[in-house]
């Protein structure tokens, strides 16, 4: 089995998020990367599917250096070797193609990522990178099994979930409960200082570019009803905030 | 310029989120001197479809070959990059949805396409084609400027207030050749709620956290969605808890909502729930912790138990 796990190195979920030199650049300053949270759970099964079939885990990361202590941590929870493109990934086509590039005449058999990430929020790289490769693709996948060449998975429908089966190679967006988040000990820790990180230069072209970067105005203060009074909120909501 | 709008269905109707898409597409087609033509898939009568002529459709292409019925993204994608192709659409939208996500970014993969989605507002086309649109799950906005030919958008719920008319839009068959592609995957099993009103869609929302204290106590708060007519949601310790199914976990790693009104019950208001709510109009805030954060996220907030305020809440619903 040869699979390819793909992250994203996004800022924490409790940063604070702000921009510099005239909002046309995110701010860096004090922000904690993380892998992103849905690429983790597509990592989570990847190692699981690995240590229980064998072959081997690479994982790919289109993005700065300043992306590789998330590519490590990667490393240390089980893949086996790395792979970094080394460029800004803001536009959803640029990293899908780069992705498929490096993939192409490789003979993954499964290519695993998040369903989105939680920086752009896009939910399309699996998507493109399916059609890039002229293989299937399906996202947000919440369960997956494998027999043989079969793909088993259970697919989030709005109001539910569909299970279906599919031939490998598959590329699947990937989402909670696939598998738990895993923690690296510290032999992974260790043994991942040494595994290899390949930076490539990317080769393809962003489709779309950011202008400008805007911040929600803030949020009005919260009008507070007493308890013994609740039913007047809907009032309220039908006369004044007029959602009713 | 053309637009193609891409639309999805529910029991055999328009998504009242393709309708949006649907006004917004016409709305853009206006703005850029084009036509639009909407493109369904999916098993529907004409008059149905005919309706998205009430929100500025005038044509509607109806695919609805046999083996078209069930939701398939390599088909549906063929379907709409074909029908982008043949139309020369430059500009394809559709309502953000967990499927349309994923056909959508086939279809902009096969035609070269820069996406874009989550967007809040009408494009900005007097120079260039820039939109705007959330980021950093809600906490964010970017002006993002499309510069391939073809532009893929995929527009936010509530983006823009509907306006209806009485026109009716005109419906043809569209037979386009999907190979064997509907053959890649098999469904083994669909299991979906039914009767009930479907999370991403919904205008009113009604959400439980742990200070529903355990499963057996959601009846009060599944009385007050029914008088609503709302969808019920919950946060990630209840669904990771089973307390109730996964699809209805909103939050960073769940659904992402944006009703007019979401009702938070016993929900403190981390901030990885706060990402899955924050496009919401309206928030209001039952918790008996005054300190709960999601106060600072609120619009009406009642320090109260919930096995108090709810039933209450549900009366003056029902008085209306």
């Amino acid at each position: 089995m040869k699979i390819l796990v793909c992250i994203s190195s996004v800022p924490d979920t409790t940063s604070k998020i702000s921009f510099e030199e005239n909002d046309t650049k995110f701010s860096k300053a004090g922000i904690q990367y993380i892998i992103g949270p849905y690429d983790d759970y597509a990592l989570a099964r990847g190692v699981e599917l690995r240590e229980s079939l064998g072959g081997t885990l690479t994982v790919l990361n289109v993005g700065l250096a300043d992306a590789e202590p998330q590519i490590r941590k990667a490393l240390a929870i089980g893949a086996d070797d790395a792979v970094r493109i080394d460029a800004e990934p803001t536009d959803s086509f640029f990293v899908a193609s780069e992705i498929a590039n490096y993939v192409k005449d490789k003979g993954f058999d499964l290519i695993l990522m998040g369903r989105e990430t939680t920086d752009y929020n896009s939910g399309v790289v699996h998507g493109i990178v399916g059609e890039l490769l002229g293989i299937p693709s399906f996202s947000p996948v919440m369960e997956l099994k494998l027999e043989g060449n079969t793909a088993t998975l259970a697919r989030e429908i709005e109001g539910g979930k569909e299970k279906l089966e599919a031939s490998l190679p598959l590329v699947l967006g990937c989402q909670e409960p696939i598998a738990e988040w895993k923690i690296p000990n510290m032999r992974g820790i260790m043994s991942a200082r040494t595994k290899p990180l390949a930076v490539i230069a990317p080769s393809s072209e962003a489709l779309t570019s950011i202008e400008k970067y805007e911040l929600p105005a803030p949020k009005v203060a919260c009008k507070m009803i007493s308890a013994e009074d609740a039913g007047s909120l809907i009032k309220l909501l039908q006369t004044e905030a007029k959602v009713l | 310029m053309s637009v193609l709008v891409y639309t999805e269905l529910a029991d055999g109707q328009f998504k009242k989120s393709s309708l949006e898409a649907i006004f917004y597409g016409s709305k853009v087609a206006a703005q850029v001197g084009g036509s639009m033509t909407v493109l369904v898939i999916g098993s529907a009568a004409d008059e149905e479809l005919a309706k998205a002529g009430n929100f500025g459709a005038t044509k509607v292409l109806h695919a609805n070959a046999q083996n078209l019925a069930a939701e398939n993204i390599m088909a549906y994608s063929k379907v709409l990059s074909e029908t982008a192709k043949s139309l020369a659409a430059t500009i394809v939208v559709s309502a953000k949805s967990s499927l349309a996500d994923a056909v959508m970014a086939r279809a902009a993969g096969a035609l070269k396409a820069g996406l874009v989605g989550n967007v809040v507002e009408l494009p900005e086309t007097s120079n260039g084609f820039k939109v705007k649109r959330s980021i950093f799950t809600g906490k964010a906005f970017a002006e993002t400027s499309i510069t391939s030919d073809v532009k893929f958008i995929a527009i936010k719920k509530n983006v823009l207030p509907l306006e209806e008319t009485s026109n009716s839009a005109a419906v043809e068959k569209l037979s386009v050749d999907t190979g064997s592609l509907t053959e890649s995957s098999k469904v083994l099993e669909t299991i979906k709620a039914t009767g009930t009103v479907s999370l991403p869609e919904a205008d009113l929302v009604v959400s439980g956290g742990r200070g529903m204290k355990g499963p057996e106590n959601w009846q009060a708060l599944l009385d007050l969605a029914e008088a609503l007519g709302a969808a019920t949601a919950c946060s990630k310790p209840v669904s990771d808890l089973d307390w109730r199914p996964h699809h209805e976990h909103v939050g960073q790693t769940g659904v992402k909502v944006a009703p007019n009104l979401y009702i938070a019950c016993g929900i403190s208001g981390a901030i990885q729930h706060l990402a899955g709510v924050n496009s919401s109009k309206v928030i209001v805030v039952i918790n008996k912790d005054p300190e709960a954060p999601f106060f600072k996220a609120a619009d009406y907030g009642i320090v109260g138990d919930v096995f108090d305020v709810l039933p209450k809440l549900t009366a003056a619903v029902k008085a209306l």
